[in-house]
């Protein structure tokens, strides 16, 4: 953190910290309000988030969040490829969860196109989520921990977000950047190997959360330093646009796997985890709880899904396989003709959110009956969520920023798009 | 009675004079309309006892590059308890493009306007903080209209004083 001349900061974020009448200056710290700047490179940011903090002495008056530091302009992008082009972007959106992106945008796209995807291939996506849901709520946690200062927790979290990684390693040749779904499927099948490995993972994962969550539940400086820190009350959580574990920490039950069930969710037994208090902690403890029930939506998934194709076969519309694409002519051209210049879809516009780990991603998508979208519009949750920051923060002290931004767990490759 | 099909009728009902043309397309529901009615609108939705939008999920903006009504701005709103998204739009012509802001009735749509500002230069008119979301604040083009290049334009930024 450095301080600021009046020279650094542009006029217009500065009104927007003078919010009130006061006698701000960028000089004499000691005797006056004084504006500091946190970020955009700073550990406890997550990323490349910068906040302008005015400070009383050590109470945050007036928070200002200044985005567009990872702003790589996706949109506009995905207005000039084809739709199958775009699925590797989508990774880098939340690019703590990648298998969650690719499903909710090839969601988007086949509701556009008027397809689904086989059954075993909405399972294989729905177990793909479940476990980036897991990987993205262990870095949050442990990040959170780390943030406030229990560094084991943080060792411990990522060493089981690694065995998740191996898995998905398996599955689909990538640790990180998956690039997993295609549009009306999966790019592969489900191997036994990868099977065997999730299970193995899910049976020692209960018992090492139990000892992650009792080293963090009954240490007090952890409790302390979240505990009625960055309250929101559950109308105001609505009204700024939270969702995800942030929402349903202050007690609002929404998660759209239920109101909105889409894949095949509705066929799931699962609880919704939701907290009244809608302080620090209790999005801790709905992160937590989640991983829980991440774990039971897997299990059933495993128990229910059949064997069976994983793409759609719908030559004008899906790429053929490619065993058939080298012996067949028909495929061959299909082939060419959907990688040169995309599938065509109707024209008109839809939108498909889906519950990601964060909250609410959603897809805008455009379409004016040509192979790349005219118009699409990525809603992540990141974004929406940190606009609350600059009201959790006011009135807490400066330590408490940090804990606040891990508890909200943004992620600015999501937020700057 | 299905939450879908009570909106418009309650709309027509509130607003005799205004023409709301409804599409229905894969299951969305979408209402355009005069732009000069959408806080009235917006605000009736929301208030509304039986409908209760009460979460602005994303505001919007489409450049469909014509001479006539250029861009048309989209909401997506949310109705917690019925479970249900609208979505409205309402068209805005090239000349100093502007709308009412709907900052009062949601908070969230703050974030929402100033991106759309930023991306398109459609003016939200008493948004309390109408500042550039992602550009530099003294960056002159909108990158997302149609007529902004892909590779961007060479010298567009300033660096950084020091």
């Amino acid at each position: 953190m450095e301080r600021l001349t009046k020279d650094d900061v542009h006029p217009s974020i500065v009104k927007a910290l003078l919010d009130q009448e006061t006698n701000v200056t960028f000089e004499d710290a000691l005797e006056n309000e004084m504006i500091l700047n946190m970020g955009p490179q700073h550990p406890a940011t997550h990323g490349v988030l910068r906040v302008l903090l005015r400070l009383d002495g050590e109470t945050v008056v007036a928070a200002v969040p200044d985005l567009g530091y990872l702003h790589r302009g996706y949109e506009k992008m995905a207005e000039n490829m084809s739709y199958y082009e775009f699925i590797p972007h989508t990774d880098r959106l939340d690019y703590i969860s990648p298998p969650a992106n690719n499903t909710a945008f090839c969601l988007a796209v086949e509701k556009l196109y008027g397809i689904e995807a086989p059954v075993r291939a909405q399972y294989i996506r729905m177990i793909m989520t479940e476990l980036s849901r897991i990987t993205s709520h262990l870095v949050a946690v442990g990040a959170l921990a780390m943030d406030v200062g229990a560094l084991t927790v943080f060792l411990w979290c990522l060493r089981e977000r690694e065995k998740v990684l191996n898995a998905y390693d398996i599955i689909c040749g990538a640790r990180f950047t998956t690039s997993y779904t295609r549009i009306g499927g999966v790019a592969a099948d489900m191997p036994d190997e990868a099977i065997g490995i999730i299970k193995e993972f899910i049976a020692q994962f209960e018992e090492k959360l139990d000892e992650a969550e009792r080293m963090l539940n009954t240490n007090r400086i952890f409790v302390e330093r979240l505990e009625g820190v960055g309250v929101i009350s559950g109308e105001e959580a609505i009204n700024i646009g939270l969702t995800g574990p942030n929402l349903r920490g202050s007690g609002i039950e929404h998660d759209l796997r239920r109101a909105n069930p889409y894949m095949l969710y509705d066929q799931i037994d699962f609880k919704v985890p939701v907290y009244n208090e809608g302080d620090s902690l209790a999005r801790y403890f709905v992160r937590a709880d989640e991983l829980r029930e991440s774990c039971k939506i897997i299990i059933q998934c495993l128990d229910k899904m059949p064997k069976g194709e994983i793409m759609l076969n719908s030559p004008k519309k899906v790429l053929p396989r490619k065993t058939e694409i080298y012996t067949k002519m028909e495929e061959l051209i299909h082939d060419f003709m959907i990688v040169n210049f995309g599938v065509k879809p109707p024209v008109g516009d839809i939108y498909s959110g889906v519950e990601n780990p964060k909250g609410e991603l959603g897809f805008y998508i455009v379409s004016k009956g040509e192979g790349h979208p005219w118009k699409m519009k990525i809603r992540s949750p990141s974004f929406c969520n940190l606009q609350s920051l600059g009201g959790l923060i006011k009135g807490h002290m400066i330590s408490d920023v940090v804990a606040i931004i891990g508890s909200l767990d943004p992620v600015m490759g999501e937020a700057d798009k | 009675m299905e939450i879908k099909d009570k909106i418009v009728p309650l709309l027509q009902e509130q607003f005799p004079e205004t023409n709301f043309e409804v599409t229905d397309f894969r299951g969305d529901l979408k209402i355009k309309f005069d732009a000069s009615q959408i806080y009235p609108v917006c605000n009736f939705l929301k208030n509304h006892d039986d409908l209760k939008f009460n979460m602005c999920e994303d505001v919007t903006a489409i450049d469909w590059a014509t001479k006539k009504n250029r861009f048309t701005v989209v909401y997506h709103i949310y109705s917690l308890e019925n479970k249900f998204r609208l979505r409205l739009a309402c068209d805005v012509q090239e000349n100093h493009p502007h709308i009412a802001s709907v900052v009062p009735l949601w908070k969230s749509a703050n974030w929402y306007e100033r991106e759309t500002y930023d991306m398109y230069g459609i003016k939200f008119e008493n948004h309390p903080d109408l500042r550039r979301m992602y550009m530099p604040e003294e960056y002159e083009y909108y990158p997302l209209r149609k007529e902004y290049p892909l590779m961007g334009i060479p010298g567009d930024l300033t660096l950084p004083k020091k």
